[in-house]
């Protein structure tokens, strides 16, 4: 009796938790990350790169990404636009093709725009062959122009390679190698985690003091040592997943515990007592309760490590350690920018620094919108 | 607390030997190293002289013997204080990194001091003003620091500042003092020159504590005690920063000992772009050349400096918080 008057009390007092009743556990965190806008738009615009440049980099790079132009050798950026010296408005954008001088004093091209001319910009144009998945061969880029004009957005690199394109196929390199990298450690981390916070004793110490060791390493020389072992003659394959398992070695440790603190705190819930005196085994009690239970916390976990593993990357590839050509990442992109003097000829070159920043930014906010979701009933 | 002490001294000592043997494995690693690509060399000219050096090295690093027998050479001549010779240099380890070393955790410490100065007050004014603009505009703007790492930033600004102001911002003397004794002209023109690698280094590293000062801090003041304090008609300042603050702190001691490894790595970067005289660029070259003793000495000192700073970092917090002891 007394119990039901004290859930009237309750739910009379707190008439949002009604509305609770009934729905999923997935269906109130989606409810509450609805909210965060911050989160959604990081996940958005993941979501836009991941499209644009895991799946499709080929299709949405004007052209193919080791395309040599040497005659627009170090050209700026072009910005597209619609209306024209005349004052004339096009629907369709144009960019100014170039007009280049010879500077004889650095002996270096000077590009200047030709303002006399515009070059149109077409959509779902024929372009630079490529195949598709590396199976599938297509030469339809989503926008280019007709004509020996071309468009560099970015501008382009020492070599005449369009830097939009670049960092559209480098960007494959850098996203993936953090969820290549953060998948590896969630394997270790929250199976040791998950064992070490279940069974404790002996097995919890030897652990516990082997993730502390690892985290009290310095992760960047770390990565710089192991990185530097790696054999110099070994295939771009083998570098990638050199460099991610090296990247997910120190990953691992932290979310280990993470999930151990996790799992300490679960074994002592009553419903995990009832399936024990039920006489459910152990293996049954871990992945049958314990790890359903730490899904979303190892899914927070994990969005917000992707984040350190893809400036590992960038930062080794940045070195010469980690990536190397041909194969491209953005940290490989911005080795070139490594030289100074070639930077403050061509700014340009440092574009990629923004996609790394914008991409870990957007992690960050929708980890953030995952940890306060994961947790729905929590009043903020 | 001596029990504590002691505890903590017991496990620092098979920390440090694991770590001594994870950095002689790490240096050993590449196929490789400059020791054998040097015999090669002295064995192609082929001469008796080079042929005894040859051998006395063999002898005196024990390139003959087994891996293990190798690294105990290493160790204790390390313990002794002799950490091998730099085959690049051809110069002492010792005499190479003991500047370095100086300048790279002076570096750190004056990163760490100047995050604490910065993001302590930022959190607490961030907390206490709640969802107010400059609340919004400083979540926001901690978040851009935290995505930025120092090394990027260490290089827009350096190129910004090349070509905007003709300012080259690289290196940690002025010229005239880079190979100057120790004066105190040389340390007011390193003081000049610090700022900018501690903001670089310390910009992410700031971030994230704000956000976590500023959580510690919502977490107490949405506490009973505080509340208590407040009806007891408490002004609002005691209230902040004796009852709130004091608590709010107290995390960030164990995480100042957890955010030195950050430092370091971030260090280590930032030094490579600006070419500080610090240990960075220095380990980098030697991992580069494989130049096994420098590479390893220095990985070996800085982890030895992270668990120091660890060690400290526990005491400090046993020391303000009295469950940390009983444990």
């Amino acid at each position: 009796m007394s119990t039901q008057i004290r859930d009237k009390a309750e739910s009379s007092q707190n008439t949002t938790a009604k509305k609770d009743y009934g729905k999923s556990y997935w269906q109130l965190v989606w409810r509450k990350f609805r909210k965060d806008k911050a989160a959604i738009i990081g996940g958005v615009v993941l979501l836009v790169f991941y499209i644009t440049m895991v799946f499709f980099a080929e299709g949405f790079a004007p052209y193919q990404m080791e395309h040599k132009h040497i005659n627009y050798v170090n050209a700026p950026p072009q910005l597209p636009h619609f209306v024209d010296a005349d004052g004339n408005f096009h629907l369709r954008p144009f960019v100014y093709p170039y007009k280049q001088e010879m500077d004889f004093a650095t002996f270096s091209k000077k590009y200047t725009r030709d303002t006399s001319r515009t070059v149109p910009i077409y959509f779902f144009v024929k372009g630079d062959p490529y195949k598709l998945w590396g199976i599938f061969p297509s030469d339809l880029h989503l926008f280019g122009t007709e004509g020996d004009d071309p468009v560099f957005l970015f501008g382009t690199d020492r070599q005449g390679r369009d830097l939009l394109s670049r960092i559209l196929g480098g960007g494959r390199i850098s996203l993936t190698i953090g969820l290549v990298g953060v998948g590896l450690s969630l394997f270790f981390g929250s199976t040791l985690g998950i064992v070490s916070g279940y069974y404790g004793g002996t097995m919890d110490n030897i652990i516990q003091r082997i993730t502390e060791f690892l985290m009290s390493f310095p992760a960047i020389p770390m990565w710089m040592g192991l990185a530097a072992a790696l054999p110099p003659n070994w295939s771009s394959i083998k570098i990638y997943f050199g460099i991610t398992i090296i990247l997910s070695i120190i990953g691992w440790g932290g979310l280990a515990r993470q999930i151990r603190g996790k799992v300490l705190a679960l074994r002592e819930e009553e419903y995990i007592l009832a399936a024990r005196s039920m006489g459910a085994k152990n293996w049954e009690i871990i992945f049958g309760h314990l790890f359903p239970n730490c899904v979303s916390h190892i899914i927070v976990v994990a969005t917000l490590s992707i984040p350190g593993m893809i400036l590992g990357e960038t930062s080794l590839s940045f070195l010469g350690l980690g990536i190397k050509p041909p194969m491209t990442s953005w940290g490989v992109l911005l080795q070139e920018g490594q030289n100074v003097r070639t930077v403050v000829q061509a700014p340009w070159l440092l574009i990629p620094v923004l996609f790394v920043v914008v991409t870990v930014l957007c992690f960050n906010f929708l980890g953030d919108g995952l940890r306060d979701a994961a947790d729905p009933h929590a009043q903020m | 607390m001596r029990e504590f002490m002691i505890k903590r001294i017991c496990y620092l000592i098979p920390t440090l030997i694991a770590i001594s043997i994870v950095s002689f494995i790490i240096i050993n690693l590449p196929p490789g190293d400059y020791l054998t690509a040097r015999i090669a060399e002295l064995e192609m000219q082929g001469d008796s002289t080079s042929k005894e050096y040859l051998e006395q090295l063999t002898s005196y690093y024990g390139l003959d013997k087994p891996m293990y027998e190798q690294y105990i050479r290493w160790i204790t001549r390390f313990v002794q204080g002799n950490f091998g010779t730099s085959f690049e240099y051809n110069k002492p380890v010792k005499e190479l990194i003991a500047e370095r070393l100086t300048l790279t955790m002076l570096l750190s410490i004056c990163t760490i001091l100047f995050t604490w100065l910065v993001a302590i007050p930022i959190g607490i004014y961030s907390a206490v003003h709640r969802r107010s603009v400059i609340d919004r505009m400083l979540t926001f703007v901690s978040f851009t620091g935290m995505a930025t790492p120092g090394f990027l930033m260490a290089l827009v600004i350096m190129v910004a500042a090349l070509s905007l102001f003709d300012v080259n911002l690289m290196g940690l003397f002025s010229r005239e003092y880079a190979d100057a004794p120790w004066s105190f002209g040389k340390v007011v023109d390193l003081l000049k020159h610090m700022w900018l690698p501690v903001f670089l280094i310390g910009l992410s590293g700031t971030a994230g504590l704000i956000r976590i000062m500023r959580a510690n801090m919502l977490d107490i003041l949405g506490q009973q005690y505080v509340l208590t304090a407040r009806s007891k008609g408490l002004k609002e300042k005691v209230v902040i920063y004796k009852h709130a603050l004091r608590i709010a702190i107290n995390p960030l001691i164990s995480i100042a000992g957890m955010s030195l490894p950050q430092i370091i790595g971030g260090e280590m970067l930032t030094s490579i772009v600006l070419n500080l005289p610090t240990t960075g660029p220095l380990f980098y070259r030697a991992l580069q050349m494989q130049d096994m003793y420098l590479a390893g000495s220095f990985l070996m000192f800085l982890v030895v400096f992270l668990v120091m700073g660890n060690f400290v970092a526990d005491l400090a917090l046993a020391w303000t918080d009295p469950r940390i002891r009983y444990e």
